[in-house]
């Protein structure tokens, strides 16, 4: 576990020292979300419908953004390797890199979501929903984002390749999350999207590590 | 059984002679199945009694799916062996079943919009059965396009392997998604625990379609294979006395 957190501290606090990086995706995903009222018009109630999935689709292509990041500078200069000779499991460490990247990728969109979820004139238990479905969602995109950005680790073409690779994988979390959203909006019940997010969670919080770890070793050969 | 060495054909050199002599096979099979099976499909099969003549598009739609979920398992299942054993010949088997799995794939998308059109009223509708298809072709072109991404053939296997092995949790949603969800496309007719509910004549239509799908998919990945086996080993001796 001490592993797992002083990776984790160890990429927040290099991130935090180049913090235009993380501002810039943060700022993405204000601006997509922006783009959707100003592209399809303000009539409210059309804008309350597509809130949900406006708002998750940007958060998933605002993962999308920072996933490339997230071995690539360890790779350049060699840590990586280092990392996989160390005495320390490799999924752990891997294990604490998502972690990170989620608390500089994922958190921020969390807290942000709601706020923007005000521009579309989405009510308090909607907002409150959305923040919970993302607190859910976000961890998912990590982790299986993580897997990607290993497979593609280095290779032509990359961001563009990795989101061809991700987002059909991420596919059931968008669907999940915004539709609970959707429900809570629509007055229906929320537990069978927000069990199955969990569920997804569990298996991901357990299997993407490992299967990003063997990615990686793939990679570093 | 004890008389032939099965592993010796998992070396690219004895291999492919063997594949040489089983696609005219296939091909042969193929053609047979399909020309019974067309035939059973137009002219034994009778009238739909709520569809009418626009039902017959199952006889490809069908197969078709069942053989872009079918490929998929199989793609994975090789990938995973190649990656497990370090094999080199399961990773190109992986390769060469992957466009045909894709193919598949868009023929039950779009043989499935075609019988919706007249069926439904609409050419596509976002229900779990057919997103989760076109979820399995979006992963066919992703398998395709990290494997020609990557220049070495060695890590590209593994990386599409990986690859292959998560997208494969997708193949049972795909098949279940019509008994967990409410949707539009219809139930399994075919179950292996109770009697069919269609006609026999159109079992016996879509049974032997889906074989002929099954040999023609068999008898193409096959010749793809020889053709990635030349490909890749060509700096050895064996395919340049072959090429001669």
């Amino acid at each position: 576990m001490n592993a797992l957190m002083a990776t984790a501290r160890r990429d927040v606090l290099l991130a935090l020292r180049r913090r235009t990086d993380v501002l810039t995706a943060i700022f993405f995903f204000v601006i997509v979300v922006s783009l959707f009222p100003l592209g399809i018009g303000p009539e409210p109630a059309l804008l309350k419908k597509i809130a949900p999935g406006v708002l998750w689709v940007a958060a998933l292509l605002a993962t999308l953004l920072g996933l490339p990041r997230l071995f690539q500078a360890d790779y350049l200069d060699g840590t990586l390797e280092q990392m996989a000779l160390s005495p320390s499991p490799l999924a752990l460490l891997i294990a604490g890199k998502i972690l990170a990247h989620w608390l500089l990728c994922g958190l921020p969109l969390v807290l942000l979501a709601p706020v923007l979820g005000l521009q579309f004139g989405l009510d308090a238990a909607s907002l409150g929903m959305l923040s919970l479905s993302l607190l859910l969602g976000t961890p998912l995109l990590s982790l299986i984002g993580a897997t990607g950005a290993a497979l593609t680790l280095g290779v032509r073409g990359g961001g563009v390749l990795l989101a061809v690779l991700v987002l059909p994988l991420y596919i059931p979390t968008l669907i999940f999350g915004a539709g609970a959203v959707a429900a809570q909006s629509a007055g229906l019940g929320v537990e069978g999207h927000l069990s199955l997010l969990a569920a997804l969670l569990a298996l991901a919080v357990f299997f993407a590590p490992w299967a990003t770890t063997a990615a990686l070793r793939i990679a570093l050969e | 059984m004890n008389l032939i060495n099965w592993f010796r054909y998992a070396s690219p050199q004895s291999f492919y002679p063997l594949a040489g002599r089983m696609i005219p096979l296939f091909w042969i099979l193929a053609l047979l199945f399909g020309a019974a099976g067309l035939w059973v499909s137009f002219f034994v099969a009778p009238t739909d009694a709520q569809q009418g003549e626009g039902y017959r598009i199952i006889f490809v739609h069908v197969p078709a799916s069942w053989m872009s979920m079918v490929i998929y398992l199989a793609m994975a299942f090789w990938a995973g062996l190649g990656l497990a054993l370090n094999t080199r010949l399961s990773s190109m088997m992986a390769q060469a079943l992957a466009p045909t799995g894709a193919l598949m794939a868009a023929l039950s998308l779009i043989t499935g919009a075609f019988w919706g059109k007249p069926m439904w009223g609409t050419w596509w509708v976002w229900d779990a059965r057919l997103t989760s298809e076109l979820i399995l072709f979006f992963l066919y072109v992703g398998f395709m396009a990290l494997q020609s991404a990557i220049d070495d053939p060695r890590r590209a296997d593994k990386a599409g392997a990986v690859l292959a092995l998560i997208g494969v949790v997708n193949v049972p949603i795909i098949y279940f998604s019509v008994t967990w969800w409410n949707t539009l496309h219809q139930g399994s007719s075919i179950n292996l625990t109770r009697a069919p509910s269609m006609a026999q004549t159109m079992l016996w239509g879509m049974l032997l379609m889906a074989l002929a799908f099954w040999m023609y998919s068999i008898a193409v990945s096959l010749l793809r294979l020889r053709a990635i086996i030349l490909e890749r080993e060509r700096h050895s001796e064996w395919v340049k006395h072959a090429l001669e």
